[in-house]
């Protein structure tokens, strides 16, 4: 009798410890960047160069994470790269005239795009483009602007 | 004493085995071997219902294996074994597990089931195969230990009983189910006198109130012949005598007499095969040189 | 020579064949009794697990800590010791964590069970059973597996979670590297995915750790070295083939 207590209570006490560390594990260790929302929309936007910018890379505004790049192509027409990606419909009141930019976060870390509000009364849609985009800096470019001696404003916005 | 739900069963057989003797376990021309061993060849004999039979013979000779043949452990490479007038090797998996409840076996060292007391023990197999409820169980249990004089050890741990003890309980186990036929793989081996005169009291008595068909494998020759009724000697893969205790050791076979009376040497040598003696020690000296 | 490579493959190749088999009639027996005998399941899973927690959280502080000292006095060397929870979780999750905890389960509780399985076919347990019409495999092999295989994916956790506490303890008590930065880096570098692929590894090392320590027990010699040997060859071959199965799915899943 004495033995199966010990077994049960040992047997409870390990399967906790395991699901806590399975939790642990699942909810601690991993960063709220994955972005799982149930509705989204789509939204595209062209840039000149994506830099190393990758498809699941996060989509920000004022550096929260609200949506996720899903497909990055080329363009043969515009000569341009094509990003689409999905925001939370939760965040629908995002300004049309917004601008995107493909930011590198820290350093050497991954990249990812990052979105600035604008000003105007109409919001961003599923199926909306985003006019107003910055490339990725590339950093050979402004090393070899920096050895020519120019400044590397010139790489501006269409 | 309780019978298990197959007693309606079993009533015609029994009757049947009271009127008209006949043979329960028949094995007709066995060839079994062991990779390239051969442990029987055209092996034949009967074993009548209700009767302790004795299989003897000296170590070696495959009598665990035979034991193993008729329970279908092992399957035979030729010939059939036929159980209650069933070929067993026509069975399929649960009829052979139906069939194996009919049986009842004392391993040779009991083969206890280490992790559970002796109670959980006996009442293994009852709890397995029925669905009565616990007090009855207990009522079962402590019946059949009693039987074999350990009521009083029920709680113990296998691993804290004597050799002798731990094949009472297991004996108690082998008839938990109330078996029709009782197999003993060498049940004397490694006991004191006293254990050894226990068992053997134990197996002519079960045998007797239980009316239940019995097989001891067993190579002490004088503690066999107390208990059984009839008695096979098998040597080099064959019956070499058969016949009752008495006849036996009457009997003129050189073997059957070497293996009756233990004499060192006769037709079995003392000497492993080996060149001739003389020969090998000059030999080797005659290479060296 | 031919001859010998020849014997040695066609035997390897049939002892493969025996234990995939041996496997699915493990998977077949499972329902049964995961219904029926659940009471010797959860039994074995405190032999196979609750009985390993002790080595199991021991081990993973030790290994958290080394790493968290390897990590930081390479990494200090770029001034990069704030990743240093990068480097440990990686290392953790995805790869030592799984791999060391199915070694440590393969010499405790793998040993355990061949021995346990290999002494009962010697003791003429399992024969009795089979005797007494009840399958050896699903009242002995099977509950012994289940039990490994539930056990591995917690203790896995356990020694992983234990392993990031161990390397924070190092780096963030011990070296001065900050909180923050430690955990932040390490929650920024690591994704779901990276999580999951270390409990797919935990998962199909429990499964090979166990089947391969049910295997050799249930057919080892019955003897006394048999089940030596069985109990030496468990802790081997399940070594060589979780590395195997890592490998493996480590290329799969980049």
């Amino acid at each position: 009798m004495q033995q199966t207590r010990t077994m049960e209570l040992g047997t409870g006490l390990f399967a906790l410890l395991g699901i806590a560390a399975l939790f642990f594990l699942t909810t601690q260790t991993t960063g709220n960047k994955d972005f799982d929302a149930d509705e989204t929309f789509t939204v595209e936007a062209r840039f000149d160069n994506v830099g190393s910018l990758k498809p699941r890379a996060p989509v920000s505004i004022s550096g929260v994470t609200i949506g996720r790049v899903t497909n990055i192509v080329f363009d043969k027409e515009s000569l341009e790269a094509v990003v689409t990606f999905v925001i939370d419909s939760q965040y629908d009141q995002i300004p049309d005239d917004s601008d995107a930019s493909i930011l590198t976060a820290g350093l050497l870390g991954s990249q990812y795009v990052g979105l600035q509000a604008g000003g105007s009364e109409f919001y961003l849609e599923d199926g909306s483009e985003i006019l107003f985009t910055q490339s990725a800096v590339v950093l050979e470019n402004i090393i070899g602007k920096f050895l020519i001696g120019g400044s590397g404003d010139d790489e501006e916005t269409e | 004493m309780l019978r298990a739900p197959r007693g309606d069963r079993l009533g015609p057989l029994r009757n049947r085995s009271r009127t008209l003797p006949d043979n329960l376990i028949e094995v007709r021309d066995v060839d079994f071997s062991r990779g390239d061993r051969p442990i029987f060849s055209n092996l034949n004999l009967t074993i009548e219902r209700g009767d302790v039979t004795a299989i003897m013979g000296p170590s070696g000779t495959g009598k665990t294996t035979l034991l193993q043949l008729i329970t279908r452990q092992l399957s035979p490479d030729r010939g059939q074994i036929i159980v209650d007038g069933v070929d067993i090797a026509t069975l399929s998996q649960s009829e052979l597990y139906e069939l194996r409840k009919r049986f009842g076996v004392l391993f040779q060292h009991g083969a206890l089931l280490t992790d559970m007391s002796v109670f959980e023990n006996v009442a293994f197999p009852i709890r397995e195969h029925t669905r009565l409820p616990n007090s009855l169980v207990r009522q079962v249990v402590l019946t059949k230990l009693h039987a074999v004089g350990l009521r009083g050890a029920a709680d113990l741990m296998p691993a804290q009983l004597s050799g002798g003890m731990a094949r009472r309980v297991a004996l108690a186990r082998a008839i938990a189910m109330d078996p029709d036929i009782l197999l003993y793989d060498e049940p004397f081996v490694g006991l004191d006198p006293i254990s050894m005169g226990v068992i053997v009291k134990l197996v002519g008595e079960i045998s007797d109130a239980l009316d239940i068909t019995s097989i001891v494998v067993s190579h002490d020759v004088h503690d066999v012949s107390a208990v059984a009724d009839y008695c096979y000697v098998i040597a080099d893969g064959d019956v070499a005598a058969a016949g009752t205790p008495a006849e036996l050791k009457a009997a003129s076979s050189e073997l059957v007499n070497q293996f009756m009376h233990g004499l060192p040497d006769g037709p079995v040598g003392f000497h492993y095969d080996a060149p001739d003696y003389h020969e090998q020690l000059l030999g080797k000296r005659s290479e060296r040189a | 020579m031919f001859r010998d490579i020849y014997v040695t493959f066609y035997q390897f190749l049939s002892t493969f064949g025996a234990m995939c088999l041996f496997f699915l009639r493990l998977l077949q027996h499972t329902p049964g009794v995961l219904v029926k005998r659940f009471g010797l399941v959860s039994y074995q899973i405190y032999n196979a697990g609750a009985l390993s927690i002790v080595i199991i959280m021991v081990s993973g502080l030790f290994v958290g800590g080394v790493l968290g000292l390897q990590a930081y006095s390479n990494l200090e060397r770029f001034n990069a010791e704030d990743t240093t929870g990068i480097f440990a979780g990686f290392a953790l999750i995805k790869e030592i964590g799984p791999v060391i905890t199915a070694l440590l389960f393969a010499g405790r509780a793998g040993t355990a069970l061949a021995s346990e399985i290999g002494l009962m076919k010697a003791t003429d347990q399992l024969s009795a059973m089979e005797m007494m019409a009840i399958n050896p495999l699903s009242y002995v092999a099977v509950p012994r597996f289940l039990g490994g295989v539930i056990s591995m994916p917690l203790l896995t956790a356990v020694f992983t979670t234990v392993g990031l506490l161990g390397a924070h303890l190092v780096a963030v008590e011990l070296l001065g590297v900050d909180v923050g930065a430690y955990w932040q880096q390490l929650q920024s570098a690591l994704d779901m995915e990276d999580v999951r692929e270390g409990i797919i590894k935990s998962v199909v090392f429990g499964v090979v750790a166990s089947l391969l320590a049910v295997w050799e027990g249930y057919n080892s010699i019955p003897t006394a070295e048999g089940v030596g040997r069985a109990t030496t060859r468990t802790v081997v071959i399940t070594a060589i083939a979780v590395l195997v199965f890592d490998f493996m799915i480590t290329a799969w899943i980049l």
